[in-house]
């Protein structure tokens, strides 16, 4: 087929893109040249409108072994230990087709993190749907579910923690982001840079077929209507040949025959091969005869462009093909030499003896366009005036009631139980609580990973929002005990055409940068999801950040069960009384105005490595950081979790008491002491300069909020418990 | 104690059984399920997982591979063989034990724990025990046990039950049974109670820091018994 303008647009390719093809080619690209270039520049594999924005991010650090640019990142645990992980989102398919959508975002991901060489240890999910009375939602969410369950369940990998949230902006866009941690030993990463001339270039795992076509392409482009067409460019997962592909390559990793190896992901052979070239500044031969195809008479253009799952590049050493083959023998996989390094720095792929694409490789990668798109700066809105006249109305049983069971407060156990979260035998937190934690096994070293997003803060202020989702990362790993290191981001936006979506992604992605750099907690991976919209209206942001963290005594680990009667709870952090932005105002008071919480990051710190240091002197016996629905939703939970109540005491301050139950102030932690250690823990937190209240004590059966206020746990647990089952069930 | 754990291609539980059997004394090996003989041993276990990927009904593709027919001769000459959550699916499928294992009741993958009922202690798995309530970890999607009432009659007349979904004080009721199970069967064993296939991880409960170590108190029965 002759190629022309008309073909360049229907491949998702601009006028003036298609141009610049032309002339770095000096020539008009035939029809496979132009997959590939379409593939390869697309949004979602060319980072065309993010890269220049996510230059900013920190993401170097003491314990970063590999920042962003490989198949994940990967930090230090000492003892030549390290954890390699990366989050990614897998929204369009999932929306298309939520089971296999969400089972292959999974696989996916679960390849990225073993292709370096690392058994994967634990997942994670970001998830997010549409209001609970859309129509859609309720099947959306079982679909994603069970695809996630059934690929990480056939794995025998536990997930371990997660975050699902409704929101009306997802109604016709779902976001799915998983996220995978791996245990690899320092002296043994595996990583995607091709070296060395005339090396053989290995074709393992399934077989090539036509599934997921363009996937990346789908990815890079808005729904509309027709968006039910668009089926057959979501592929199908089979977590058993997963399985196989995980075992066969640890087994042949295990030895010194591999040079570099690079899983198929999207854009499938065309972005894997290229990108291997790309880094080692090489050029790759390709037969495309010998690529193991399912379907018969595939052309090189679905070759090179299939999507099909569970498929890796290798680069070997030369004369270690056998021994290759026999492992992948072994495990019952394909296994093909399909091509060589060379010297050309160009890609040459060869299909019934004849040039089927001859490309520079640079033209695909280093002058692949990049944008300045133009983006609007967002002002921080004004401070709504709330009436107090409003809280002597309200009911604080009736509240907590409605918050406790609103969806994206209630318990999520509907969605983890259906998630194997105890294979392997080292999960020491499950989900529930502020991050889930796993032993590095055989060790007494443990791993904490948290994942979360705030899409109504980044909503109305973009630049706070991204601050606050990496604080509340830091938080809920210091929560359980854990040392926060690092950080992967999944950038979930509208439109980057789109001046107010390319603002809350700019000023998003700069409060993630200053945040993290405050911190000490870089950002090293991460994936962008552009077009997350219907026509014209984009989603809320939602950058979701997947931060991990190290306990070095996992005996050490704290939870938020609340553990023995008398004991003391206090709070750490200042209340201000913020209700802007708060789930109390957008569910009691109606209102969806005002900035969200001011986010101090000397604070955020300030406190957080203060109660590390409490922790280290074991004085402390239960723990929750304050989020959404503020201090009283906080002890609710840790009451339900622990089956113990508590006698909240009236607070000294001045602000409103309903205020200072339901604020959103950031910054802030509950935690359980003993009673006798009061004076050394005052001692060390004043010595710190970290605010701190006595909030209550520990006691059987309920919570006392006031005299005329009590609320029994069965009561709290009624609440929180039953929402989401019986949405499923109704 | 010498014991084998049978790897198949997608075995996910393997690992977690060698732990478990090493913890408490037994001398195990892995063995691949394209071998054709078992080591000498005195326990065989069949793990949880996804044996070939469980595509077709589960544990059907496992039940005809090679090492099976060594494991079925064994378990014909009295020794113990265990299977757990695929490993039970499996030696339903061999016809080791009664039954068949069905999807769920509620048709979702269900991991949490479950307290158990021993019924029968007159066997080398819970001989001398000293408790009848456990407290297990289950993680399946097709563990909802099925039988004739022919086959239930005889299950019961020869004791073949091993344990029952229960609550924590033992009261084996519809709400305490998880996935939809006949008479809430957890676990059963064949005629000679040599073979003994249940859903429940004991595995997965073998440290203060998991789920629970009702699965210790399993493990190290089960070792004194065998010497």
């Amino acid at each position: 087929m002759l190629v022309n303008e008309k073909i360049a647009i229907e491949h998702g390719l601009k006028t003036d893109e298609y141009k610049k093809i032309c002339e770095l080619l000096k020539r008009t690209p035939n029809f496979t040249e132009l997959g590939i270039f379409s593939a390869m520049w697309n949004e979602h594999c060319s980072y065309k409108s993010s890269r220049l924005h996510l230059k900013k991010l920190p993401t170097k650090g003491k314990k970063v072994i590999q920042g962003p640019g490989e198949n994940a990142g990967i930090i230090d645990i000492e003892d030549g230990d390290a954890i390699v992980f990366k989050i990614e989102s897998h929204n369009h398919p999932s929306f298309i087709e939520p089971y296999q959508g969400a089972a292959t975002g999974v696989g996916g991901i679960m390849r990225d993190v073993f292709t370096m060489g690392a058994r994967p240890i634990a997942n994670l999910n970001s998830i997010h749907f549409g209001s609970t009375q859309h129509k859609k939602t309720k099947n959306l969410l079982r679909g994603v579910v069970q695809g996630i369950g059934g690929y990480g369940n056939c794995m025998g990998v536990p997930t371990i923690a997660g975050q699902t949230s409704f929101d009306r902006s997802y109604n016709g866009n779902i976001l799915v982001n998983a996220m995978t941690l791996g245990l690899v030993k320092k002296d043994k990463i595996f990583y995607s840079k091709a070296a060395g001339l005339n090396k053989p270039v290995i074709y393992v795992g399934s077989k090539t077929g036509r599934d997921g076509i363009h996937g990346a392409s789908m990815a890079s482009a808005s729904f509309d209507e027709k968006i039910e067409e668009k089926k057959p460019t979501v592929q199908v997962g089979d977590p058993f040949t997963e399985k196989l592909l995980l075992e066969a390559c640890l087994e042949l990793m295990a030895g010194d025959s591999i040079i570099a190896i690079q899983d198929m992901g999207a854009a499938g052979l065309t972005s894997s091969s290229i990108e291997m070239a790309s880094k080692g500044n090489l050029g790759i031969e390709i037969n495309l005869d010998k690529v193991p195809c399912r379907e018969t008479k595939m052309t090189p253009y679905e070759i090179m462009l299939s999507e099909s799952q569970e498929r890796m590049l290798i680069i070997l050493e030369n004369g270690k093909e056998d021994l290759a083959k026999k492992i992948f023998d072994k495990w019952n996989l394909d296994f093909a030499v399909i091509g060589k390094t060379t010297n050309t720095k160009n890609i040459e792929l060869y299909f019934e003896n004849k040039v089927v694409a001859n490309i520079p490789v640079n033209t695909l990668v280093e002058n692949s366009p990049m944008y300045d798109r133009k983006w609007k700066k967002s002002k921080l809105p004004k401070k709504n005036k709330i009436k107090k006249e409003i809280y002597n109305e309200i009911k604080i049983k009736d509240v907590l009631k409605k918050i406790l069971s609103n969806p994206n407060v209630c318990s999520k156990e509907w969605i983890w139980q259906q998630y194997d979260h105890t294979v392997m035998g080292d999960t020491i937190q499950k989900p529930g609580g502020d991050a889930g934690v796993v032993r590095v096994h055989g060790t007494n070293k443990a791993v904490a990973a948290s994942v979360d997003s705030s899409a109504v803060y980044c909503w109305a202020h973009p630049l706070t929002g991204g601050k606050q989702v990496v604080v509340e990362s830091w938080r809920n790993l210091i929560s359980v005990g854990a040392t926060p290191i690092a950080i992967t981001n999944c950038l979930n936006f509208g439109s980057p055409e789109n001046e107010d979506n390319m603002g809350e992604f700019v000023e998003c992605v700069q409060g993630i940068g200053e945040a993290s750099k405050y911190l000490n907690f870089p950002v090293v991976s991460g994936n962008v999801s552009f077009y997350n919209q219907t026509k014209e209206i984009g989603i809320k942001p939602t950058p979701s950040i997947g931060g991990v963290g190290l306990i070095k005594d996992y005996k050490k680990m704290i939870t938020m069960n609340l553990k023995e009667v008398n004991n003391l709870i206090l709070i750490i952090g200042k209340t201000e009384g913020h209700i802007d932005q708060s789930l109390f105002a957008r569910t009691i008071l109606d209102e969806s105005k005002g900035p969200p919480p001011e986010v101090n990051l000397f604070n955020e710190k300030n406190n957080g490595e203060s109660l590390l240091n409490l922790i280290d002197k074991d004085l402390v016996k239960s723990a929750h950081d304050v989020s959404l629905g503020g201090i009283i939703t906080a002890i609710s939970k840790m009451c339900i979790k622990g089956n113990k109540g508590i006698k909240l005491m009236t607070p000294k301050n001045l602000i409103n008491k309903t205020e200072y139950l339901f604020a959103e102030d950031q910054g802030r932690y509950i935690i359980e002491i003993n009673p006798e250690d009061l004076k050394e823990v005052s001692k060390i937190l004043s010595k710190d300069s970290v605010h701190y209240e006595e909030l209550g004590v520990i006691i059987d059966n309920e919570m006392i909020i006031n005299e005329k206020t009590k609320v029994t746990i069965d009561e709290l647990k009624s609440y929180n418990s039953n929402w989401l089952y019986n949405y499923m069930d109704s | 104690m010498k014991s084998s754990v049978i790897t198949f291609p997608g075995s996910n539980c393997d690992r977690d059984m060698d732990v478990a059997l090493k913890k408490f004394g037994f001398n195990n090996k892995m063995v691949w399920h394209n071998d054709n003989e078992l080591p000498k041993s005195d326990l065989v276990v069949l793990p949880g997982g996804f044996s070939y990927g469980d595509y077709l009904r589960c544990g059907s593709m496992a039940s005809k591979s090679k090492i099976m027919q060594s494991v079925i001769n064994f378990a014909k000459s009295g020794g113990l063989v265990l299977g757990i959550c695929n490993g039970f699916q499996i030696l339903v499928e061999t016809g080791l034990v009664p039954g068949v294992l069905l999807r769920n009741k509620y048709l979702e993958f269900i991991c949490k724990n479950v307290f158990v009922k021993l019924d029968n202690k007159d066997n080398p798995y819970f001989k001398n025990i000293d408790k009848d309530i456990f407290e297990l970890h289950i993680a399946h999607n097709e563990g909802n046990y099925f039988c004739t009432d022919d086959q239930l009659k005889e299950i019961k007349d020869n004791n073949q039950v091993a344990i029952y979904y229960s609550n924590n004080k033992g009261q084996i009721d519809e709400i305490s049974n998880p996935n939809g199970s006949i008479k809430n069967i957890a676990g059963i064993f064949n005629k000679e109670k040599n073979v003994l296939g249940m859903m429940p991880h004991p595995e997965r409960m073998i440290d203060q820091s998991l789920s629970g170590e009702d699965g210790s108190i399993f493990f190290k029965n089960l070792i004194k018994n065998i010497k």
